[in-house]
């Protein structure tokens, strides 16, 4: 299922997140934070879910610091549900797979 | 007998869930053991563990989360990723409701936890993920040359204090006592890092800001009663601890703070229920009693479950 999960970059935000046809859940993580290491097979299980429906992808902090920097990340995990380009929902620390499908339902 | 799913379901995969599931395994007790995410529960909050014996040079938090699982996953024990919502007593079991299914278990160790506490103050809410952290290793890196205030007097905000100040600047400690309750090794780390000040007998009446997110705190002098504003950065909050013990307060008896009560061998008020770890009102939370918790608890749940099945 990992191989569903996209690896987004400052480079291709921007066309593969806000220029998606479908909703996207962006993972903001880094390798140093324990939190992103226990949600981290949430994602990869959310991404096998909603295959085709929702864009999954993760955005690793350190590599990427653009991206996070202009939507004022200052906390990880985030992960950010984004529709046609905007903000639906922005949820900071690692919670539960059904508060996640909640998010991902909601944008749907 | 009635028929039930398992014999033993350990609710949490802290240290002590893991440790009550490697004992579980051990005696062949039909065991589940249900986590709401992932492995790990508080230490994946914590950058390096130098109290935990038998690791001399210190072990980083996650290296020793994967070891306490790989351990248990020799011993085929079963682990799932759900929440679990509540508990409902029968007669000899329970059953626990899960978001999409319910399953029964003769016997249950309550092992989930705590999380860190918040203030309580206006703005805390609203800056959360924009300077507002409970996790030093997480968010640390996001302040980097820049001012922090970190709350609290006790080990965790000592330790994470000096820890932030490998990328800060500049760190006030605020403590609302004129001496710190941290074990001494914590507070001559303190006390000896030029880039801490403590700021004395205060405690945080709110954090302000704006669109970028924190910009300082409001402090209150507890002995003149002087209000004063520090402007920072970033805000980490370390205060103690919350028990994730919602759940099941209608189950099982908690103190005045949430923590299950239970007697030296981990039952609780509930005949078959057990509690270990953080969740559970005692002395001292810690990994390495977190993990003698988990140990007496399968320990008593297994007699339990044969005075069960011969009683």
């Amino acid at each position: 299922m990992a191989d569903q999960v996209m690896q987004i970059t400052d480079d291709n935000f921007e066309g593969e997140v806000l220029k998606s046809e479908t909703p996207a859940l962006v993972d903001f993580w880094a390798a140093w934070c324990g939190p992103c290491r226990a949600i981290g097979p949430v994602v990869e299980e959310l991404a096998g879910e909603y295959a085709g429906k929702v864009k999954v992808g993760k955005l690793n902090v350190d590599e990427n610091p653009k991206t996070p920097g202009q939507y004022g990340i200052r906390a990880i995990p985030t992960l950010i549900v984004f529709k046609a380009g905007e903000v639906a929902e922005q949820i900071t620390g690692a919670v539960s797979k059904d508060h996640l499908k909640a998010a991902l339902d909601k944008a749907l | 007998m009635t028929a039930v799913d398992h014999d033993l379901a350990i609710i949490g995969a802290g240290p002590a869930g893991l440790t009550a599931g490697l004992y579980a395994a051990r005696s062949r007790i039909n065991t589940l053991l249900i986590e709401r995410l992932s492995p790990g529960g508080q230490i994946l909050n914590t950058d390096w563990v130098d109290n935990y014996p038998g690791f001399p040079e210190g072990v980083a938090g996650f290296e020793l989360v994967d070891k306490m699982r790989a351990q248990v996953e020799r011993f085929d024990l079963p682990i799932i990723s759900s929440e679990v919502i509540q508990i409902v007593p029968g007669e000899g079991f329970f059953t626990i409701l899960l978001p999409d299914r319910d399953l029964t278990a003769r016997a249950v160790i309550i092992a989930t936890g705590s999380v860190p506490r918040k203030l309580g103050v206006p703005g805390e809410e609203e800056y959360i993920g924009k300077g507002v952290s409970y996790c030093g290793t997480c968010d640390g890196p996001f302040f980097k040359e820049q001012t922090v205030a970190a709350v609290g007097g006790g080990d965790t905000a000592c330790e994470e204090a000096v820890y932030l100040t490998r990328f800060a600047r500049k760190v006030y400690l605020i403590h609302r006592r004129d001496q710190l309750r941290a074990q001494k090794i914590y507070q001559e780390k303190i006390l000896a890092n030029d880039r801490v000040e403590v700021v004395w007998d205060s405690v945080v009446e709110r954090i302000e800001g704006g669109d970028k997110g924190v910009s300082g705190v409001g402090l209150k002098n507890v002995k003149t009663g002087k209000s004063s504003s520090l402007p920072v950065d970033g805000v980490f909050v370390w205060v103690g601890l919350t028990p994730t013990t919602k759940f099941c307060c209608d189950l099982v008896e908690l103190n005045a703070q949430d923590f299950i009560v239970t007697d030296p061998e981990m039952a609780t008020s509930r005949p078959g229920v057990f509690a270990a770890g953080d969740c559970r009102a005692k002395l001292l939370r810690q990994i390495s009693t977190a993990v003698g918790d988990g140990a007496t608890a399968a320990f008593a749940a297994e007699r339990y479950l044969e005075n069960l099945t011969h009683g």
